[in-house]
């Protein structure tokens, strides 16, 4: 971890949300490191969702603080998460199926030249560099997003989220519907986003893959965040007891 | 994801081709395909009766530029995810609004009152679709009838004759350079609408809204304002489409554009945009609409009474959504 030393780009600090009378999650304290990868485990209900849905901006805290490398922010909408370099890869992708890979890569963010028209040669060789990068195998960037295997999409929203994150990116359940070799070659792809010095927040059902991904895990049981290991430092044993209360 | 393609190859290795036919988009092709086995149809078997002849071909393409104009605006809302029933009440609303306000105020105050008319009734449709979020089909059958009906209370189910000449040529029945101002008008719609279609922004936001609008929301476009403009822009085409066939029958009347509804949905389909969003093609539907005129000539010349030729358009339709829905469920 040789970035550790570094200034986290994400501190959250005793985020509380509350809908009405039912409190969704209470003093969540979190900070997230460059290139560093952090899962965020937990049953289902214990406020995952919630708490993504806070650091991407659709809900906004009911107390507590976010910062963005050492700035509080106030975030109200998506939009906002987007301009501090915030970039999430939904569960379900967000992708426009008929459309290309490229105009997924730059869906609602194209650029034009001078007569305002779209500049499809910078999407396209954007595109296919990155794609390149991250070893995202995919016929070409004129591919339409329908004709590729759920691992290609998979790997096309986790590219879009790099091209435009430049402190954070939040992973949900990036491989749920994957077979087994889609399987590793995804978890290859996000391992590879550690030396891209940007955050990595996954949240996964399975704590085989957080073993083998994540440098911190960070447990949610019922909307209380129940503790933080370095993954040197515990089992499986003892992350399924936190998550499930039962000894 | 709910994809049935779920393919357990190896991502490791590169993803293989699909077959060829897999490849080639049958629907991409089948507009020119059937404009060429139309025309070589008719070419044939209407050999004597004048069908080839420049005059017969040139009517064609000025029979059909108000419905071609309608046609690009339905591209822009079927790929929005919409769909725009009341274009053929828009083409009678706005030629009649024109009319009137011609003969007593003159054509500039015509034309803006006319294409005012459409764009206002456009964005009825479009705040009900957009913003309240009722159902584009059920908004634009409602206004469909709404406004049939104001047309036909609007002059008392009268005709309204178009005597100013300025208005005339310009809309209908002039020439520049040669070339009849409703061949210009069609051929610069064409090209505006297909450079916005497919080179801007806008054309790029409206397939990802009607491909899917979750992800263009999350992605930071703005869906309902898409769904406004789209329903803004089909209003004001069609009331150009209106204009357009008051300069050139020279007169306006509740029944213009009152059989266009169907010609224009086939035309657009038939071109190759899909009726559930986020593809289309604006030159398709330039073939589509020349392909449905062609069709209506052939038919009448052939002597096919008025309900055969119902039948037989009825038919190409069904075709045409057939192969549409066939492809988009490949």
């Amino acid at each position: 971890m040789q970035t550790s030393s570094s200034e986290p780009v994400l501190v959250l600090k005793d985020i509380r949300k509350s809908f009405g009378a039912v409190t969704a999650i209470e003093n969540f304290s979190l900070d997230i490191r460059p290139g560093e990868i952090v899962a965020l485990v937990g049953d289902n209900g214990a406020g995952k969702s919630t708490l993504i849905k806070i650091i991407s901006g659709v809900h906004a805290p009911t107390s507590g603080s976010i910062t963005i490398e050492g700035e509080t922010v106030s975030m109200a909408s998506a939009s906002m998460a987007r301009a501090h370099g915030i970039e999430v890869v939904y569960q379900d992708l967000a992708l426009a199926d008929q459309q290309t890979v490229y105009m997924n890569m730059f869906l609602g963010r194209e650029p034009v030249n001078r007569f305002g028209l779209l500049d499809r040669r910078t999407m396209i060789s954007e595109t296919e560099k990155l794609v390149k990068e991250l070893d995202v195998r995919i016929p070409s960037a004129h591919a339409t997003i329908r004709d590729l295997s759920g691992g290609q999409r998979q790997g096309v929203a986790i590219a879009r989220a790099t091209r435009w994150a430049s402190k954070l990116i939040l992973l949900d359940e990036p491989t749920a519907a994957l077979g087994v070799a889609e399987t590793a070659k995804v978890e290859a792809i996000v391992q590879s986003l550690k030396s891209r010095n940007i955050g990595v927040l996954i949240i996964s059902h399975s704590l085989d893959q957080v073993f083998k991904l994540s440098d911190r895990i960070c447990v949610l049981r019922r909307g209380k965040q129940i503790g933080i290991r370095n993954m040197a430092e515990t089992n499986k044993n003892e992350v399924v007891s936190m998550i499930t209360g039962l000894n | 994801m709910s994809q049935p393609k779920q393919t357990a190859t190896p991502s490791s290795a590169p993803m293989e081709r699909p077959p060829l036919l897999k490849r080639i988009n049958l629907q991409q092709y089948v507009v020119y395909l059937g404009f060429l086995a139309i025309f070589l149809f008719f070419a044939i078997v209407l050999r004597d009766s004048g069908f080839l002849t420049v005059r017969n071909l040139s009517n064609i393409v000025l029979q059909t530029a108000p419905a071609t104009i309608m046609a690009i605006g339905l591209v822009f809302v079927l790929s929005a995810g919409e769909i725009d029933l009341s274009i053929g009440s828009i083409v009678a609303v706005s030629a009649l609004a024109a009319a009137v306000t011609i003969n007593a105020y003159g054509m500039a105050a015509g034309v803006v009152v006319g294409l005012g008319a459409g764009l206002a009734i456009g964005l009825v449709n479009g705040v009900l679709v957009a913003y309240v979020r009722l159902p584009s089909f059920l908004v634009t059958l409602a206004t469909m009838g709404l406004f049939a009906g104001v047309a036909r209370s609007l002059t008392d189910l009268r005709s309204i004759p178009v005597t100013d000449s300025a208005f005339t040529g310009f809309f209908g029945s002039g020439a520049l350079l040669g070339i009849p101002s409703l061949v210009w008008w069609t051929a610069i719609a064409i090209l505006i609408g297909h450079i916005v279609y497919r080179e801007t922004r806008f054309g790029a936001h409206v397939l990802a809204t009607g491909d899917n609008n979750r992800a263009a929301s999350v992605s930071g476009i703005s869906v309902p304002r898409i769904r406004l403009a789209v329903m803004m822009l089909s209003g004001g085409l069609a009331a150009l489409a209106g204009l357009l066939y008051a300069g050139r029958l020279q007169a306006a009347k509740y029944t213009l554009g009152e059989t266009d509804l169907m010609t224009v949905i086939a035309a657009v389909i038939v071109g190759g945009t899909l009726l559930n969003g986020g593809k289309g093609s604006v030159v398709g539907a330039l073939v589509g609409s020349l392909m449905m005129g062609m069709l209506n000539n052939g038919l009448i010349l052939m002597g096919l009474s008025v309900s055969d030729q119902m039948i037989v358009r009825g038919l190409i339709i069904l075709a045409a959504v057939a192969v549409s829905l066939r492809e988009k469920a490949r």
